[in-house]
């Protein structure tokens, strides 16, 4: 009964942190090359509307994911115009993408509020792997979304700590100046990077809309964008701690669902007004637990991250 | 240092370059504002007919209806004043560069904490001005309190207080779904009973019996209240040695070290500061305007404040005029369809303003770009 739970709870777990896995990974890209972009829920919401939408007019959902990550791409590009080349505050930038888009999908979306009947990425059990036993379930019984999440993450990781674009985009983010002497165009490899997290947010946006909650409401993100940003300090800007990170509180984000049924919670329902909370609560310790750890690794932020790169006017 | 080697990399090629004006002139610091709404209002314009909407009507309804009548202005009145004061605390954190987003849970907490007094707390016939007092005092703490908890995680751990400010957000728009729910609610509804008449901040149209032009007119007590702190604000910038101590911090951190300012102390009086007044736009809402606590009471005005301050460049004065700009257009949108509108707006105007300040701080000119 109890390894049951603990089964569906991962499994639920894994599946409810894709899509703020997908947000994580895009921001990761974006900062390490030195760009903080805020903007990630307004993007996700962006992505989840549009790609919904496509879907049902379409018929098609893997179109409606790909104009998902179209529309994140366009997105962060604006965020990227105005802060790497008109060199605005990245934070307000990043705030002001958030309303954006969390505005435009409510107005973009209202008539799809009441539209249950989009299609669905669908649901595709591993053969042979999904029948085995614990593992299987958790792992490989999902719907085709989680599994390109859960190979996006040691992918990310590869690219950057393994190969040669990788090793730029963290010089870009450390150390630009230097970047610039070894012939690297930052500005440009920036831009290519801030969209990058954008189509990732978008498609977070849309696996949120088209597979984990297959529907389109108001405000559906509710924070995980903000939650991706949160996660980023505490993954280090690693793609496989975000990982750990997204999963982890996907499954504490379902907690409340699974254990509804518990005789225990059955008993206090006043109670999942409390572990409703527990997702924001597990952020913020996740950034205390990672504040420690960085003043005793000394593992911090890319540290160009947040200023604009301008050749004349800075050394750093 | 570093210029040296830089150069050797530059190459001579003719094409487009940016480059800061060193002085701005006059008729383009004046233009600027006129600049960037007409901009915001065209983009917007856009916006409103890709998705079928006429924007020409759109504007004008809204225009009418916010502006048109002193109904009109009064409810504007009453959409502006927690916009005043949540948008004059987050712009003391924002001075500093702190960035308290977190305003709406700030809020949220304060007219909770203003409603366990009105209904609770206190005995039913405690004398108006007392209840009242007590309510604004209580919502006051409240909301400081609530943003207390990010300051002093940035001041004693460094920990980004744009996350653990939104993340309390959410955890007190919860917290209030229990006691509405739960056990303060009104038979099972998310809202609780009413607030007896002594926890009501006084209305023009309470005063209709003497001036009967004002009736209907429920504007409450609160404007006066916003207007006020932001005169006090006004002069704390420009005359208090403690506002000139953040502003110092705010533009240069080191600086202000060096000459003897406590970083992490500052960094927590401005977030008890800046949350009470985000505590106080909530008390200000439960008891002028709502008279319960109850679910999505505020349209996200602690959001909204963000924008209003940073539009209205931080100064206290300014914001009043921008809170007034926007709680009309949250009246407006009220009115007209398709829902959304104004959030969609307000990021619009903000993305404007910020890139096209900017974009007019430069200037594009077309040539040799500079060269070793």
């Amino acid at each position: 009964m109890e390894l049951a739970f603990l089964v569906t709870l991962l499994a639920a777990g894994i599946r409810s942190g894709t899509a703020i896995l997908f947000a994580t990974i895009g921001e990761i890209f974006a900062e390490r090359s030195g760009v903080l972009n805020l903007g990630i829920e307004g993007m996700m919401l962006m992505g989840a509307v549009s790609a919904y939408g496509v879907a049902f007019a379409t018929g098609n959902p893997w179109l409606g994911l790909g104009v998902a990550m179209g529309v994140g791409g366009l997105m962060a590009l604006l965020h990227g115009m105005v802060t790497i080349s008109l060199r605005a505050d990245q934070v307000v930038s990043g705030l002001a993408l958030t309303f954006l888009g969390s505005g435009l999908s409510a107005v973009l979306g209202a008539p799809l509020v009441e539209v249950r009947t989009a299609p669905r990425l669908p649901v595709f059990p591993i053969p042979v792997l999904a029948d085995l036993p614990i593992l299987g379930p958790i792992f490989f019984n999902h719907n085709v979304i989680v599994y390109i999440g859960l190979l996006m993450a040691p992918l990310g990781w590869w690219y950057i700590h393994r190969t040669r674009p990788g090793m730029e985009l963290r010089a870009i983010g450390e150390y630009p100046a230097a970047a610039d002497v070894l012939g690297i165009n930052v500005n440009r490899q920036r831009y290519a990077y801030v969209v990058f997290g954008g189509m990732m947010a978008g498609l977070g946006g849309a696996s949120l809309s088209l597979a984990i909650t297959p529907l389109w409401i108001e405000d559906m993100t509710a924070g995980q964008g903000w939650i991706a940003v949160g996660l980023v300090i505490f993954a280090g800007w690693d793609p496989l701690r975000a990982a750990l990170g997204s999963y982890l509180f996907g499954a504490i984000r379902r907690l409340p669902l699974d254990a509804q049924n518990l005789p225990f919670f059955l008993a206090y329902p006043q109670l999942g007004y409390f572990m409703n909370m527990l997702p924001y609560l597990f952020v913020i310790l996740l950034m205390l637990i990672s504040a420690r750890s960085e003043l005793r690794r000394r593992i911090g932020a890319p540290a160009a991250l947040g200023q604009p790169y301008v050749r004349e006017e800075r050394g750093v | 240092m570093t210029s040296q080697t830089t150069t050797l990399t530059q190459q001579r090629r003719i094409g487009l370059r940016i480059e800061r004006r060193l002085e701005q002139p006059l008729w383009l610091r004046v233009l600027t504002p006129f600049i960037l709404i007409a901009a915001a209002l065209l983009i917007g314009a856009l916006l409103l007919s890709l998705v079928g909407a006429n924007p020409w009507v759109v504007y004008n309804k809204m225009a009418s209806i916010a502006f048109g009548s002193a109904h009109g202005w009064s409810d504007t009145t009453i959409k502006a004043t927690p916009l005043i004061l949540a948008g004059l605390g987050v712009s003391i954190a924002f001075r500093m560069r702190l960035w308290n987003i977190g305003a709406e849970g700030q809020l949220f907490i304060g007219a909770w904490v203003a409603t366990g007094f009105a209904l609770f707390w206190l005995p039913r016939d405690t004398p108006q001005a007392i209840m009242l007092l007590v309510m604004a005092i209580g919502g006051f703490v409240g909301g400081a309190l609530w943003a207390f908890v990010p300051g002093v995680l940035k001041a004693k751990l460094n920990i980004n207080e744009i996350i653990t400010s939104l993340m309390l957000t959410y955890v007190a728009i919860l917290w209030n779904n229990y006691w509405i729910y739960g056990p303060w609610s009104d038979r099972g509804f998310g809202l609780t009973p009413q607030f007896p008449r002594n926890a009501w901040l006084p209305r023009f149209t309470d005063y209709s019996g003497d001036f009967p032009f004002l009736r209907g007119i429920t504007a409450h007590a609160g404007i006066f209240l916003a207007l006020a702190v932001a005169i006090l604000l006004w002069f704390v910038w420009k005359r208090t040695k403690w506002g000139y101590e953040v502003k110092v911090i705010g533009d240069n951190p080191r600086a202000g070290q060096y000459a003897g300012m406590y970083l992490a102390r500052k960094i927590m009086a401005v977030m008890l500061l800046s949350g009470g007044l985000a505590g106080l736009a909530g008390m200000a809402e439960v008891s002028g305007v709502v008279h319960r606590l109850q679910e999505r009471f505020s349209p996200g005005y602690g959001f909204t404040a963000i924008i209003v301050a940073w539009l209205a460049k931080l100064n206290p004065l300014a914001i009043v005029l921008v809170a007034y700009l926007f709680g009309g257009l949250l009246v407006g949108s009220d009115a007209i369809q398709p829902a959304g509108i104004a959030k969609m707006l307000q990021g619009v105007v903000l993305f404007v303003v910020v890139g096209g300040e900017l974009l007019l701080q430069y200037r594009i000119k077309v040539g040799r770009s500079a060269s070793s």
